[in-house]
């Protein structure tokens, strides 16, 4: 029986937006979606700044999720930490609203007595390893990401390697911004798993505009259709209960 | 609300500060830091009439994701399965709730560092030392997940290899919790990172790799498989144990039993170069075997044996002021 879904959006960029609607604010409202975006920011030739440093952990932070500033070279590990993070996060989040419930408005987990957290503790790691992942990625292609896409491959397929390990189930669907005509380009579509990505990344469009904010509303759109699809109940992710609390 | 757990300061604790924990009530007197990671920091502290280490974090989740482990353990917990765990609970301060847990205190040296002084032996031997245990710990249903040498110590009187760190190890059939590229089959790309006996077991091979290569490496185009087998060759100190090497990165052991027989086997039908610093040597844990062949390696001149002598004492006298000092930073600290 499966105990719902976790829906993820996974933005891996390696500079500010520059065109269409505020990121920011289009994270915040994936967020009311039940979604979480993490955000790794990819730093070579230090063309990320700032200002980009910036962007990133907003986006993450309004959007739920986890922000992460790495080289290209440490691509693989921080991507699969990041997503493994953020799920565990989730799931607490959820968990640490039930204590509230029970406990009172302002309680946390330490209000409980350390073996009753244990126990809780217990069912966020099993909820971890199996509830099902909708994960989609959007990776940016603008002109100065083009040498890191061979490491964006390779993260992407240790990440496949890492989640397919856990027992619940998984889907990836890979995107890249900008898109030709409109704001994102379909590269894979929703799959159990990356066996090969060769070739993934030829048919993608390198631009010198990065309108992050229109790709993540894609990203939303595509997600939420995902949802309906697969006949989702209502907006409940999961439910505790039914994961033996 | 979530933020408020992981974006809480750390809590730094100074020597001779008192802790009590708000549940159990105990008080524990800090006295020196003696690492910290990614989920906290870790103190030498005297309490419950004894010397024990003290793990303190800002983020109570992970934390007692360790505690849980632990607990699992007690249950099972041979003589030398990790550190014993006595309890977890609460320090409460004016900057917030901090969760903290007290295990055994494991005083030993760094695992590489304690092999550099000796014979290519001692590595095979550790490492039996360890399949032991890991077997021990796969029976319980449990796998190590990040095996590396940092989370390896090794006692004095008798040397024996421990382990610390239990944040990476996963129930058998999970996904790895935590893991370090270089020890891990995945980055490699020679198998999944499922838990199961067979991953830890190629860490263990890993292992061996680490001591004939201190800073490591990355993978790079070429077929890791035949990279790794390449570049275990070119190392003296490693060779000899290629075929067990060989054996634990294809996944070929059955269990840890079977490797670490097919390792005992392999030390029986071996004759190692002795490390020429015989100084640096234990006098402990030397068999009598050993001692002889030692004995007998000593050179019969005269002249040789003299200056071997004033080698001799010069490393003594050094390793006596390199523990002295090391005894006063104790001291001051
Ligand atoms: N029981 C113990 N006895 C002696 N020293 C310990 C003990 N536990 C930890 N230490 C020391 O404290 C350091 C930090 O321990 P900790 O387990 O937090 O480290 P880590 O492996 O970096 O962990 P993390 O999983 O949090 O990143 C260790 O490297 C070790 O030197």
């Amino acid at each position: 029986m499966s105990k719902g879904t976790l829906r993820q959006i996974l933005l891996l960029t390696d500079g500010c937006s520059n065109s269409g609607e505020d990121p920011v604010a289009i994270a915040a409202l994936a967020k009311e979606e039940g979604m979480t975006v993490n955000v790794i920011g990819i730093v070579d030739n230090g063309d990320l700044g700032e200002q980009g440093i910036s962007e990133v952990e907003s986006i993450a932070s309004a959007g739920g999720g986890i922000s992460q500033i790495v080289y290209a070279k440490q691509l693989s590990q921080t991507v699969q930490m990041v997503t493994r993070k953020a799920m565990t996060q989730t799931i607490q989040g959820v968990v640490n609203k039930e204590i509230s419930q029970i406990l009172g408005e302002g309680k946390e987990l330490e209000d409980l007595e350390p073996e009753k957290r244990g126990q809780l503790m217990e069912v966020v790691d099993e909820l971890g390893e199996t509830m099902d992942l909708d994960l989609l990625i959007l990776v940016d292609t603008s002109a100065s990401m083009k040498n890191k896409l061979p490491m964006v491959q390779e993260a992407l397929i240790d990440l496949s390697v890492s989640l397919r390990s856990r027992t619940g189930n998984n889907n990836f669907a890979l995107y890249s911004f900008p898109g030709k005509r409109k704001d994102v380009d379909k590269l894979i579509q929703w799959t159990p798993q990356f066996d090969s990505l060769s070739g993934a990344f030829k048919k993608m469009t390198i631009s010198g505009i990065t309108p992050t904010g229109p790709a993540l509303q894609e990203a939303i759109r595509l997600v939420r259709k995902r949802m309906k699809k697969r006949g989702s109940d209502s907006d409940e992710r999961f439910d505790l209960e039914e994961a033996g609390m | 609300m979530r933020d408020s757990i992981s974006k809480k300061q750390e809590c730094k604790l100074l020597p001779n500060q008192r802790i009590v924990g708000r549940w159990q009530r105990n008080s524990y007197r800090i006295i020196r830091e003696l690492g910290y990671g990614a989920t906290g920091t870790v103190y030498l502290a005297e309490g419950r009439g004894e010397l024990v280490a003290l793990k303190i974090a800002s983020d109570s989740m992970s934390i007692t994701s360790e505690v849980n482990v632990f607990r699992q353990f007690s249950k099972v917990q041979g003589p030398s399965l990790g550190p014993s765990f006595y309890e977890a609970d609460d320090y409460v301060s004016a900057g917030g709730v901090y969760p903290f847990y007290v295990m055994e205190y494991i005083n030993g040296q760094p695992f590489l560092p304690f092999l550099r002084q000796r014979g290519a032996e001692w590595t095979g031997i550790l490492i039996v030392q360890l399949l032991k245990d890991l077997h021990q710990l796969h029976k319980a249903g449990w796998v190590f997940g990040d095996l590396k040498p940092e989370n390896l110590l090794v006692t004095e009187n008798p040397n024996c290899v421990r382990w610390l760190d239990v944040g990476g190890m996963t129930i058998q059939g999970r996904a790895i919790k935590e893991y370090t590229e270089f020890f891990d089959r995945g980055y490699w790309g020679l198998g999944n990172r499922k838990a199961e006996p067979s991953y830890d077991l190629f860490s263990v091979s890993m292992l061996f790799m680490n001591r004939g290569y201190p800073s490591r490496f990355e993978k790079t185009q070429e077929k890791s498989f035949t990279r790794l087998m390449t570049k275990f060759r070119q190392k003296d100190v490693i060779r000899p144990f290629e075929p067990v090497f060989r054996r634990g990165i294809e996944g070929k052991y059955k269990d840890a039993l079977d490797m670490r027989s097919d390792l005992i086997q392999l030390l029986h039908g071996t004759t190692f170069t002795p490390k020429v610093s015989i100084s640096v040597k234990p006098k402990t844990n030397i068999t009598r075997r050993e001692q002889k062949k030692i004995k007998q390696q000593q050179p019969s001149n005269p002249k040789k044996r003299r200056s071997l002598g004033v080698l001799e004492s010069m490393l003594v006298a050094s390793f006596i002021l390199v523990v002295y000092i090391l005894y006063l930073f104790g001291q001051t600290m």
